[in-house]
């Protein structure tokens, strides 16, 4: 068994996660203009930046449900129960006393079971529900005639909000969990260079090393 | 010989001579104009004539226009009648109430000096059936100086004129030629409707709030459509007339019009914003633009480009309290307190023992409802509940029909008297020098309700109150330049513009909502978790180092 630099985040996967970084601060930023939490720049203008940030935000999307699918990396993020519990109580028991993770990431499988959850809540629950509900919102002219209609927009706005704190929230844990390795940069790192540390088999490295050279770094 | 100066002087005295004629030449001529008549009035046989009343001049008129008395007869303006399509109430003013003067019955020779004709001076007869007791001049005086007399019944003042006299405008009255009068004849302008409608309720911009003085000469930042410096508007510009017949209702309103501008080439023949600017006035290909076309289906264009009422320096009165007048001084006499100062210096009263207290104001925000363009009068017919506030007229309109949207009012806010037995509304007796009823002289309301309910054929019991009125007036005039439009921001936050309208979901107008509490305190758990955990791993760090 070694521990050699794979790359585990292909270039796409790295500009989707940085341009999402950039659309979701400045959507939540805007956001809450529009809904009145704050008042630091004009009406309009949010309106402005709002949508049109929202529009990239669905084509990145777009892209990156094609990405997902064709290349088959939608995978990594099929629940499982195997390890689940053991990664459970790390959390909430082991990190305490010093032990160690007990998910060893595999380049074919790079989150945790609990991860790998946390990531699919957030594709299947919450980013649907905030461009569905965006969406009813931008094209609120075209159904507004219908019965029920003044109801129906109460429901959209309020569970589009729900899901923009749900995002944010989502975010104070993905930031705060870079602090529980051995460093911030270590966790950051692959999300830059896109080669992380990974412990290969020896099978592993040698079908790497042999049919994917450029994912693997030489042995120093 | 001529000096080099005195040379110069000449030459100086010529050319600003030449300036001032140009200058008056520019200042002086007549919007009318415009309207390519083909026609010179001072060139006609028929007016060359030294005319003694003004039915004189109707006939001359008459005797070309040979259709225009019929169709004036066929006009509100003229017939002071109308009888609502939907709801079948007689309106019109013949009949209405209102919480200014209440009503015109038993005052007729004070409120018809501003009906389009000569000599109406009983509202229990239909006006005068002679054709030429229709008034042409009114309308068509391009002199700017025919006038009638106040209280008059519709007369004009004359070659001779009474010491102090004032018209209705307020303005000292001058003496009336009637021949230069009918020889100057042309389209209406901004002054010939607007000597009538600008001084509405009594006086200057008293009634309406969006038609004042201020309309004869309007800056851009009053109305950026009549303004003298910019389009220049007259009234029919919008209020398009055929065969004497206006467009443009006050009781059966287009509050919402979905046909828009007509096709090219085509006249347009209703007076809504829409007539002109069609139903996608704001760019589509623009997102702000997108928006605020989609406001449109619910919010009248009114509401966001007439950001305020009574704008250039001539305040509308907005509160009458009947109830308190009649006072009298330490002389007996009744007097008036002009304890009201607009912010260029103008007084207004806020007493006057003829009719109570008052309120103004001037730059006023408009109150905003739902309204679907149709008016109810609580007039005699109708019973009114005195335990609350009394609606002298009622708008209809709801967020869930079709043809409404939000307006904006004037609400007219007061105290008027009521029939304590019969709960109606009372039509009291006010105009008539020498009479033993008008209240404004014998000051006793109940001889004044006992000859009003006769004059206007209703009842009084013999007991009256005072009761809390309010009265809604659309406002669509005073539209401001698209620069001082309202703001995107206010309505959409909390106590906007808009807070008084139950039931619409504006984003911004309730932060922390259901959906932002419960997401707040999501996230609120979230950061408390992560602050706790992050503790608790820094205990368990120190631990293992002390272990």
């Amino acid at each position: 068994m070694a521990e050699r630099l794979v790359k585990i985040y292909p270039p796409f996967e790295r500009f989707w996660h940085w341009g999402q970084v950039l659309l979701v601060i400045v959507m939540t930023f805007t956001g809450f203009r529009l809904y009145g939490i704050h008042e630091w720049i004009p009406y309009d203008q949010a309106v402005l930046v709002h949508t049109y940030a929202a529009l990239l935000l669905m084509l990145l999307w777009i892209f990156a449900i094609f990405w997902h699918f064709t290349t088959g990396t939608w995978k990594h993020y099929m629940p499982t129960s195997n390890g689940l519990f053991q990664v459970m109580r790390f959390y909430s028991y082991g990190i305490f006393k010093g032990e160690k993770h007990p998910y060893r990431k595999a380049y074919w499988r790079k989150h945790n079971p609990l991860q790998a959850m946390a990531y699919l809540a957030l594709k299947l629950a919450i980013f649907p529900t905030i461009w569905i509900t965006g969406i009813a919102y931008l094209t609120y002219r075209l159904w507004e005639p219908a019965a029920g209609s003044g109801f129906w927009i109460e429901i959209v706005g309020n569970l589009h909000v729900l899901a923009a704190f749900g995002i944010l929230s989502f975010i104070v844990m993905h930031l705060y969990l870079m602090t529980t390795g051995h460093s911030i940069w270590k966790h950051v790192r692959p999300m830059f260079t896109g080669y992380d540390d990974i412990v290969l088999s020896p099978e592993e490295e040698a079908y790497l090393e042999a049919d994917e050279p450029h994912r693997i770094k030489p042995a120093e | 010989m001529i000096s080099k100066h005195s040379l110069f002087a000449v030459g100086l005295t010529l050319a600003l001579a030449g300036a001032g004629a140009a200058l008056a030449q520019e200042t002086t001529a007549p919007p009318g104009d415009s309207s390519g008549s083909t026609v010179d009035h001072s060139k006609l046989e028929a007016l060359q004539k030294d005319f003694a009343t003004g039915p004189e001049v109707t006939a001359a008129c008459l005797s070309c226009h040979t259709e225009a008395a019929a169709q004036v007869k066929e006009s509100i303006h003229w017939s002071w009648d109308y009888e609502h399509p939907e709801t079948g109430q007689d309106l019109g003013k013949n009949n209405v109430v209102n919480s200014y003067c209440v009503a015109v019955a038993a005052n007729e020779p004070r409120c018809t000096s501003c009906h389009v004709g000569y000599g109406w001076d009983d509202m229990n007869q239909p006006p005068p059936a002679s054709e030429t007791a229709v008034d042409c001049l009114v309308c068509h005086d391009k002199t700017d100086t025919y006038a009638k007399i106040p209280a008059g019944a519709g007369k004009p003042f004359g070659k001779e004129i009474k010491e102090g006299a004032k018209t209705n405008m307020g303005t000292p009255a001058q003496p009336v030629d009637l021949m230069k009068v009918a020889q100057s004849v042309g389209q209406p302008d901004r002054d010939n409707c607007g000597n009538c409608h600008f001084y509405g309720g009594g006086g200057d911009n008293v009634k309406h709030g969006d038609l004042s003085s201020a309309m004869h000469n309007p800056t851009e930042d009053v109305d950026i459509h009549m303004a003298s410096d910019g389009l220049n508007f007259t009234c029919n510009e919008c209020h398009v007339s055929d065969k004497h017949q206006w467009h443009g209702s006050r009781y059966n309103v287009t509050a919402k019009d979905t046909a828009g501008a007509p096709l090219p080439g085509q006249r347009h023949d209703v007076a809504t914003c829409e007539s002109c600017h069609d139903t996608e006035p704001h760019d589509s290909l623009t997102l702000i633009g997108f928006k605020l076309n989609s406001h449109r289906d619910k919010i009248a264009c009114q509401t966001c480009h007439i950001p305020e009422y009574a704008k250039g320096g001539v305040p509308t009165k907005t509160v009458w309290d009947w109830s308190t007048a009649g006072k009298k001084n330490d002389e007996g006499k009744p007097f008036k307190v002009a304890g009201y100062e607009t912010a260029g210096g103008k007084k207004k009263p806020t007493y006057d023992s003829m009719k109570g207290d008052f309120q103004w104001g001037e730059d006023l925000q408009p109150e905003y409802f739902w309204f679907d363009g149709q008016v109810e009068y609580a007039n005699a017919e109708r019973e009114i509940d005195p335990s609350g506030v009394v609606e002298v007229n009622m708008i209809s309109g709801s967020q869930d029909d079709e043809k409404s949207r939000i307006w904006p009012f004037k609400v007219m806010r007061g105290k008027q008297p009521y029939d304590t037995e019969r709960n109606r509304l009372l039509y009291p007796h006010l105009f008539g020098p020498g009479s033993d009823t008008a209240y404004w002289g014998k000051w006793d309301w109940d001889k004044a309700f006992e000859a009003g309910a006769a004059a206007s054929g209703t009842e009084y019991s013999g007991s009256y109150d005072f009761v809390s009125t309010e009265m809604y007036w659309p406002i669509t005039h005073m539209v401001a330049p698209s620069k001082d439009a309202v703001q995107c921001e206010e309505c959409h936050k909390e106590n906007g513009r808009l807070a008084n309208i139950a039931g619409i979901h504006i984003p911004g107008a309730n932060p922390m909502g259901p959906g932002g509490k419960l997401g707040a305190l999501i996230l609120l758990l979230t950061l408390g978790g992560v602050v706790i955990h992050a503790i608790m791993r820094f205990f368990g760090r120190k631990n293992m180092k002390e272990q």
